[in-house]
């Protein structure tokens, strides 16, 4: 074994011990502990990188590949194994660069505003690395679970009557889904008689049939936990409040958490139900598919009826969640590779979107908009008193011309979530609407399935309310109010904006790298046996089969 | 036996299922632990109920694994147990602080109109 094979690990190791590390710094040297955690997301930036490349390095043209790797050296299905593939390596860039830019937004203020906000942050990078990487579901639940303990840090991080309220919401429901997962995979392992995803692939089409329904059961209850994580209409109502609670970078960090949920199902959707399952494949798959559209739908309404901006973002996070798992309960690979490259644009776009609010939010004026009446109607129930508190805390070198970055960087936000050209928005929307309407390549006609119509409509009537609420409430920010107020915003709260806006524009200009790139990973999801063979395979002597 | 687990199992989760719709914050944390004592009697059934049986193999040899108790949902009990008292805590404190800020118990903040 190469080494660079042991930097599977390092997405879960350089977290935890940056995280430990940076509990025993005094918690006043605010400057030395963002830059420590700085320097790690970088190199989690550029190990992610370096995994994509290996993942992307398949001999033969555009098979599958997974690389796993076995902690402690046990031989497969016994081991605890990390795997690698397309998917998850894309998933870790996706969070780490996300990241870097919610913790350089950080560094302006938020992370003075509380105890521990950098330990925090890098246990949730930990949690979110293990996530993407393990090949077992009990690990699985073990890292979804440092992931959620550290969000419920993050969430209440800066303190206030409503982020404590929204956290409460948020932990009850978590803690709730968690118990739901425990049941799931305990009742899988019972029969099953595995929790390694590989191993659990290979037995599940030999199971009796009396005991399938039970195996089915299982299934649905986990399936349910990650729904509510994902943020599926209707167990996504705790989503848009607790997002809205939460503070900028924060929120910016959470847009990857409900990804977490969409990248689970489409794992476990395509392996354990996928064209293999034999008389299971396609379990799931309506549920999903119908699902994704009543939150389309869901989300819509939300985002047209929300008068603070917050929500509006909060609702385009749900928007997202739902064209993915609408995609996902599709499961045809032209759609998948489309909506993997959804996934990385409408993160990018809803995180610069978040924190773009606090910014925006600081050239209103409070209480001059004639709105407020209907704003508190709205239930736009930001405590007054907890904006601005740290104020007159900002050092650092003021941005000129602010009023007309922030004015062009909504205009981009707004083309991005309503999937216009010439952002990436429209690509990826582009990309997943032709997967859908030609199912069988460009000029060959098919037969296309009321569902599929009624889909395309939703995801298009969708971006035209994004572009509707979004033209409004840019109205009403940008040129309504009679007296201007230039905010005071620094560049480091504008620079990760901007980056991230450019990586739209880049993933636009070279939308085709990327196109090659997840429709090699969509194809590999829909043919699992590599994967299958790579985990068994590991561990064993020469990489011997079972 | 079966039959006991099963009650216990069921009432637990009922009760612990009342509790969590209930709209003040102390009953919400004890409705959550009651389903996480459920959910941990239900994770350690699924290894079959076995009276007497060692989870741990004997000296000299496997042995035939029927006569062991599975270890790994043992193992997955322990870990589940664990996880859910520091995250049941981290409520705990959160549910104080609401209160201090809130000054009632209600889980929206406030008693409803």
């Amino acid at each position: 074994m190469e080494w660079t094979r042991h930097l599977l690990i390092v997405p879960i190791l350089l977290p935890l011990v940056t995280g430990a590390g940076l509990l025993l710094i005094d918690e006043l040297r605010h400057t030395l502990k963002a830059l420590l955690n700085l320097a790690s997301c970088l190199l989690l930036v550029a190990t992610a990188a370096a995994l994509m490349h290996m993942a992307d390095g398949t001999p033969g043209e555009g098979g599958a590949l997974s690389l796993s790797y076995a902690v402690a050296n046990w031989p497969a299905p016994f081991a605890i194994v990390l795997v690698l593939d397309r998917l998850s390596a894309l998933m870790l860039a996706l969070t780490s660069i996300l990241a870097v830019a919610a913790l350089v937004f950080s560094m302006a203020r938020w992370h003075r505003a509380g105890p521990h906000f950098h330990t925090l942050f890098q246990f949730l990078l930990m949690g979110l690395g293990g996530a993407f990487l393990t090949g077992d579901l009990f690990n699985l639940f073990v890292f979804f679970e440092v992931t959620l303990a550290a969000s419920y840090g993050l969430l209440l991080h800066g303190s206030g009557a409503f982020r404590v309220r929204a956290g409460l919401h948020y932990i009850a429901i978590n803690l709730a889904a968690s118990l739901l997962f425990l049941v799931g995979v305990s009742l899988i392992y019972g029969i099953a008689g595995t929790l390694n995803m590989a191993d659990l692939a290979v037995r599940l089409p030999g199971i009796a049939a009396d005991d399938r329904g039970l195996v089915y059961a299982g299934a649905a209850i986990l399936g349910i936990a990650f729904l509510i994580k994902a943020g599926m209409w209707p167990l996504c109502f705790w989503l848009p409040s607790a997002y809205m609670a939460a503070a900028a970078p924060v929120a910016a960090i959470f847009v990857v958490l409900t990804k977490v949920g969409a990248y689970v199902l489409l794992r476990l959707t395509l392996l354990l139900f996928g064209a293999t399952a034999g008389v299971s494949a396609g379990f799931g798959g309506p549920v999903l598919l119908w699902g994704g559209m009543a939150t389309i739908a869901f989300a819509t309404f939300g985002m047209l009826a929300s008068q603070a901006m917050g929500k509006l973002a909060g609702y385009s996070v749900l928007i997202s969640a739902g064209t993915l798992l609408a995609a996902v309960g599709l499961g045809d690979t032209a759609v998948v590779s489309g909506a993997l490259f959804y996934l990385v644009s409408s993160t990018f776009s809803t995180a610069a979107f978040f924190m773009l609010i606090e910014l925006v939010e600081r050239a209103r004026a409070p209480g001059a908009d004639l709105l407020a009446v209907t704003m508190e109607a709205y239930g736009d129930e930001t405590d007054e008193d907890e904006v601005e508190e740290h104020d007159d805390e900002e050092v650092g070198v003021a941005m000129p011309g602010a009023l007309a970055i922030l004015g062009v960087s909504f205009g981009c936000v707004a083309l991005l979530l309503a999937g216009l050209p010439p952002l990436s928005g429209f690509i990826a929307k582009f990309a997943m609407l032709t997967g859908m309407l030609n199912p069988s390549g460009l000029g060959s006609p098919a037969e296309i399935p009321g569902r599929v119509w009624l889909l395309a409509a939703l995801i298009i009537l969708s971006g035209l309310a994004a572009l509707i609420a979004m033209m409004r409430t840019g109205i009403q920010t940008f040129w309504a109010p009679l007296e201007t107020i230039v905010p005071r915003v620094l560049v480091v709260e504008v620079a990760p904006i901007i980056g991230l806006l450019a990586l739209c524009t880049l993933l636009a200009v070279q939308g085709g790298a990327l196109l090659d790139y997840t429709e090699a990973a969509a194809r590999a999801l829909h043919a699992p046996s590599t994967y299958i063979q790579g985990v068994l395979a590991t561990g064993h002597p020469a990489g011997v089969s079972r | 036996m079966e039959l006991t687990l099963a009650i216990a199992i069921g009432a637990l989760t009922g009760s612990g299922v009342w509790l969590v719709l209930r709209p003040r914050t102390y009953q919400l944390v004890i409705g959550l632990s009651l389903l996480s004592y459920a959910v941990n009697l239900f994770i350690f059934s699924m290894g079959r109920l076995t009276v007497g049986a060692p989870p741990v193999l004997g000296p000299g040899g496997a042995g035939n694994p029927a006569d062991y108790a599975d270890p790994i949902l043992q193992a997955l009990v322990l870990t589940a147990i664990v996880i859910g008292f520091a995250t049941t805590a981290l409520l705990l404190v959160v549910l104080l602080v609401a209160r201090g800020l809130t000054g009632n118990d209600h889980v929206d903040g406030r008693e409803q109109r």
